[in-house]
């Protein structure tokens, strides 16, 4: 690539976040807040100090680089998994079920148990909407769309019912014990050992994609399922299914992580829309692993910021759903205007 | 030439496509009332031109004239309203929809009621007049080529524009259909019609038309009646050259002598396909292909080589009976951008598709990498190197990388289909010499070709496609000609 | 069943698939011709919110009719993505859908947070049909219902005589199957998939704004619960047609009002599961009937090419 093209690659997703947070800030203030207040204190709340980083914004990073990377994994295959939430919902459920179960009984192995327990949980419920397509030819798109909110009353279910906690006064579950808990990485901040798993996942998904022969299989497939088919001979459903089943697992195991590492305990609430943002996420980073750990931690530190605001400024955290919005809308706005320039001012061809 | 009397008129067109030149000072004048063809080889710009025509393109420089006012367009709307119809190679009908509603999509009010039966009258009413069979309550997926171009026909004098443009309309017609349709182009433009015809095929326009427009690597290169020029200064202004038909050559380079030919490598028993939708694409059909041989296979559009030849290199599974296949057939498909190459990816990664559905673990990068430089040396692939990516080269070199991919691993068997569509003559006999001396090497060589002469040219043996039965011909092309129409 | 329950249920019936009605509707024309909007929820909500608000301000009518240029506006953005700037729709859907929703989210937080009233407001009042209305059984549930569903009554049978029997309902199918064949036809599929587009925008933020004015009288967060995605999945299921999206939605109202059901005969069984039927049986149904068979072979590829 020409120097001009790797230069505006790489400063095109910084141009579009800063566009997305410039709208913002507009919408912020016909809406009567004040969006240097916002700003401050949103900055403040991400990176302003050492808690800020690592127990909210680096926390937030965790889950956030998982499900990028599970997104990724399946769209660089050509499958669209809108499902990641579900997938998360799942693999948490998954884990917390196991941790409750064994409780004290197994020592340390518990946290494996339930880590993988969830993992599966995760590929299971992907896998679903996978053997859907497969057999039945239905989109992907809408069945993992309507999984997510099928998990969502499952988890709902648990935890008012075989999961709930024992006063029974809350839709929550009971809390896991120490020894199903993630380890802390830094005395008194809470980022957990989970945030560890996902920068060396972020790496072995890079250095899969770039090196196997599987992660190839899988960018051919997404590139062209005609050429993979005929030149490549490639089972290219097979190859579909695959990816959406392993995007799930990866999905999966961010749930697990989430509750063994941050909640201890399973609540409807777990996912605030974490499956959307990954999508954001994965398509900043440009699909590639590399790419999604840097903007998982924008995310990461958005989603830190909009609490920050929403506690110390009065501004409502859903205007972060709305900067995530934009940044896909303007990721996907810049190679689109390039390349469609000549057409929408009418000089082109017709 | 110019003045009263002619129907069209482009003068002086030129037409870039970023640094080449599609188009350079070209003209075409058709009289009112005559049937024109307009000839030329492949890649020589009409299909440019006829989109310049009809409006779909703007030229860069040049005047469009319709009875000798100028005109502009700045859609195809514009030149269908002026009263310019056309037909394209491409079919566009939608295949989900009857015979009746493409033809209504063709009419000019959106704002119009649709009545089913009118409809149906009205097209029934216009086929009779020109006197074409077609049934207006048919489902156009379900048609014949044939009767599908006629709904083209149909769609395209709905509007009665005065002037009709068809592109390559007998490339996917049997030679008794094509003759049909010229003769039935004649009957039309007797009524007082404008028709220009764009073709390929000198012995059909020839025998059909009253005026020849050649077109040469983007200019006119001949402009006369019919009656007053011969085949051979058409076939020169073609050409070019004044060599002989180059294609003969691949035949006389080839240094191999096959005495006794070898093994079979490639077999069909009693194979069928039936494809997703339920219809037999292929019947039972059985046949050898021996190393050191070249089976050329001809047929129209949708007869079943598609299926015929896929099924020899592996990439689709009978319905029934065997294939029997050596571990490695190397395949060069029709359609590279859909089936071979993935443009926006690398030489190197693009070299790597061939075999990857066997590898397993780490890829072998580096090694990959020096087959791709050995390609390159090896076909004379120009115009990129191993960084490259395959969006880089031209349609030749990028026919040329996939054939060297194919042929990277000796394989025991090569399939290749129209390996020299849309390819200048140079780069095409490159290619045939290389399929010949794969055969000369003992590969099996299977090659289909919509061009008899090609086929003739190269092939050692010719099996015909007719209606998904495989029949094997003489090496002549009256022959061939007949059996892809049936008659044996 | 005592028959006071079983007119309840059907008229929660209605109740439930009027907004999905309306979204279905306006979904199928728009992948009639081609497009796949994943963007209908971000409409939804919008419609949503544009109803309570215009409802404050100047009574449930207006509100009704804001709901529907809240769905068209953030349609458009959807529109101008896809067709101007050929971007994948899958993806541009999902960001409108955040989009909308977020946005809603935030304006209405700005409200209470700014004090702002939120007290429900007057919904659209039922208009009995007189006679139909004193119907058995089906009088209540069809019959006497806000002028919301009425409209719907007459959109369905206008949508299908448009599509199959007007030349633009000819030409818009066309682009949904062959593009290449509308443009070769001297026709912008564009502006067919734009208008297609806008009416499924404006139809979903109708829905939306039912959900308001015709069913809760208030606005809360996420309340189009993924309407938006269930109304593709109908738009599927009922095979692209009116007469199909019209059975979907009513089977999928009845089993969203099963939980009118389970209360009122006092069933034992966990609300959240009722909750999460209609999406089990959406899935199921999809495998079933297999849906994307009969679907329009361009639906969901960018416009290549001229316009």
């Amino acid at each position: 690539m020409s120097l001009l093209r790797r230069l505006s690659a790489g400063v095109a997703p910084a141009f579009v976040v800063l566009a997305a947070i410039a709208v913002v800030a507009l919408v912020m203030m016909v809406t009567g807040f004040d969006p240097v207040a916002a700003a401050q204190a949103a900055v403040r709340g991400a990176v302003g100090s050492e808690f800020a980083l690592f127990s909210a914004t680096l926390k937030r990073t965790t889950p956030l680089l998982m499900l990028g990377l599970a997104v990724a994994v399946a769209f660089r295959a050509g499958v669209l998994n809108i499902g990641a939430d579900g997938q998360f919902l799942a693999g948490a459920a998954a884990a917390c079920a196991f941790g409750l179960a064994v409780g004290d009984a197994a020592g340390r192995s518990v946290l494996l148990g339930a880590l993988a327990v969830g993992i599966l949980a995760g590929a299971l419920w992907a896998g679903v909407a996978a053997w859907l397509k497969r057999r039945f030819n239905v989109m992907e798109v809408v069945s993992t769309l309507l999984l997510n909110f099928v998990a969502l009353n499952l988890v709902g279910f648990l935890v008012r019912g075989p999961l709930q906690e024992p006063t029974g006064a809350y839709p929550a579950s009971a809390t896991l014990l120490s020894a199903a808990r993630l380890p802390l990485l830094l005395d008194g901040q809470r980022l957990h050992v989970g945030f560890v798993f996902s920068v060396g996942l972020a790496i072995a998904t890079w250095w899969f994609f770039r090196s196997t022969a599987a992660g190839f299989q899988i960018r051919v497939t997404g590139a062209s399922r005609t050429v993979a088919a005929s030149a490549g001979r490639l089972d290219v459903d097979g190859v579909q299914m695959w990816s959406l089943v392993a995007s799930g697992a990866i999905a999966g195991l961010a749930g697990a992580c989430e509750v063994t590492g941050v909640t201890y305990a399973l609540y409807e609430g777990l996912s605030p829309g974490y499956g959307y943002t990954a999508i954001a996420t994965a398509l900043l980073g440009g699909l590639n692993p590399l790419g999604i750990i840097m903007s998982a931690a924008l995310f990461g530190a958005l989603g830190a910021g909009a609490d920050a605001m929403q506690r110390d400024a009065g501004v409502p955290a859903e205007f972060a759903t709305v900067v995530t919005a934009l940044v896909v809308l303007g990721v996907l706005a810049v190679p689109g205007v390039m390349k469609n320039w000549a057409r929408i001012t009418g000089r082109g061809e017709q | 030439m110019s003045g009263e009397g002619f129907a069209l008129e482009l003068r002086g067109i030129t037409k870039r496509f970023g640094a080449t030149a599609a188009l350079n000072d070209a003209s075409l004048a058709v009289r009112s009332g005559s049937l024109h063809m307009l000839l030329g080889e492949n890649g020589a710009g009409k299909t440019t031109f006829l989109n310049i025509a009809t409006g779909n393109l703007q030229p860069d420089t040049g005047a469009i004239l319709l009875n000798g006012q100028p005109v502009v367009w700045r859609h195809r709307a514009d030149a269908l309203a002026a009263g310019l119809s056309a037909v394209y190679q491409h079919f566009s009908l939608v295949p989900a929809m009857t015979v009746a509603e493409n033809v209504a999509l063709a009419g000019p009010r959106l704002g119009a009621k649709y009545n089913r039966r009118e409809a149906e009258d009205t097209v029934r009413r216009i086929a009779n007049n020109a006197g074409l069979d077609l049934d207006p309550a048919a489902m156009v997926g379900d048609l014949s080529v044939a009767a599908q171009q006629r709904a083209e026909i149909v769609k395209a004098i709905a509007r009665n524009a005065p002037v009709l443009m068809l592109d390559e309309p007998t490339a996917v017609l049997s030679p008794p259909d094509a003759a049909q349709l010229l003769r039935w182009l004649r009957g039309f433009v007797s009524s007082g019609r404008t028709v220009v015809v764009i073709t390929h095929r000198i012995r059909e326009a020839m025998g059909y038309g009253d005026e020849v427009t050649v077109l040469r690597r983007g200019q006119t290169a001949l402009s006369a009646p019919i009656s007053s020029t011969s085949e051979q200064e058409v076939v020169a202004a073609i050409l070019g050259a004044t060599d002989t038909r180059p294609l003969a050559f691949a035949r006389q380079h080839s240094t191999a002598v096959r005495q006794t030919l070898r093994t079979s490598v490639l077999a069909l028993h009693a194979a069928s396909v039936i494809d997703a939708g339920g219809a037999r694409r292929l019947r039972t059909t059985s046949l050898e292909v021996r190393g050191g041989e070249v089976v050329g296979v001809a047929g129209v559009e949708g007869a079943g080589q598609y299926q015929l030849l896929r099924l020899l290199a592996g990439r689709i599974s009978p319905t029934s009976g065997r294939v029997t296949l050596p571990p490695s057939v190397g395949f060069v498909p029709e359609d590279r951008h859909r089936d071979a190459l993935i443009a926006d990816f690398s030489l190197v990664e693009n070299m790597a598709l061939r075999g990857i559905e066997a590898r397993r673990g780490v890829m072998p990068w580096a090694h990959v990498a020096l087959q791709v430089q050995s390609a390159i040396t090896a076909f004379d692939v120009r115009g990129g190197d191993v960084r490259s990516t395959a969006s880089a080269l031209s349609g030749g070199n990028q026919q040329k990388f996939v054939l060297a991919r194919e042929l990277a691993d000796a394989p025991q068997a090569l399939v290749v289909e129209n390996p020299t569509r849309g390819l200048d003559v140079r780069a095409s006999q490159e290619i045939l010499t290389r399929v010949r001396d794969s055969a000369a090497a003992g590969s099996a060589v299977v090659m289909y070709s919509s061009d008899i002469n090609e086929l003739l040219a190269t092939a050692d043996r010719v099996v015909v496609c007719f209606a998904g039965e495989v029949y094997e011909t003489t090496l002549d092309s009256d022959a061939i000609g007949r059996a892809m129409v049936g008659v044996r | 069943m005592p028959t006071a329950v079983l007119d309840g249920f059907l008229e929660a019936t209605v109740r439930s698939a009027t907004p999905l009605a309306f979204a279905a509707l306006g979904e199928l024309v728009a992948e009639r011709s081609g497009v796949m909007n994943i963007g209908l929820e971000g409409a939804i909500a919008a419609g949503a919110l544009a109803a309570f608000l215009g409802a404050q301000i100047a009574g449930p009518e207006i509100g009704f009719v804001a709901g529907g240029v809240a769905g068209a506006l953030v349609t458009a953005v959807f529109a101008f993505f896809v067709l101007a700037l050929r971007s994948q729709q899958i993806i541009v859907g999902a960001a409108v859908s955040m989009l909308g929703i977020g946005l809603s989210a935030s304006i209405h937080r700005a409200m209470v947070s700014a004090g702002e009233s939120t007290a429900p407001v007057q919904p659209l009042a039922s208009l009995p049909v007189p006679g139909l209305s004193t119907l058995p059984v089906v009088g209540d549930a069809l019959f006497a219902q806000p002028i919301s569903t009425y409209l719907l009554y007459f959109l369905f049978p206008l949508t299908g005589w448009v599509l199959y029997h007007t030349v633009f309902g000819v030409a818009l199918r066309a682009t949904g199957e062959r593009p290449l064949a509308v443009v070769a036809a001297g026709h912008s599929a564009a502006k067919i998939q734009l208008a297609a587009l806008i009416f499924g925008g404006v139809l979903a933020g109708l829905g939306g704004a039912t959900l308001v004015v015709a069913q809760t009288g208030t606005f809360s967060d996420g309340m189009s619960a993924g309407r938006g995605f269930i109304a593709i999945a109908i738009v599927a299921l009922g095979r692209w047609t009116p007469r199909g999206v019209v059975a979907g939605v009513l089977v999928f109202g009845a089993v969203s009002a099963l939980q009118f059901l389970a209360q009122a005969m006092a069933w034992n069984v966990p609300y959240t599961l009722v909750l999460a039927s209609p999406y089990v049986l959406t899935l199921a149904a999809m495998a079933i009937f297999r849906g994307s068979r009969t679907a329009p072979a361009a639906l969901g590829q960018p416009l290549d090419g001229g316009l």
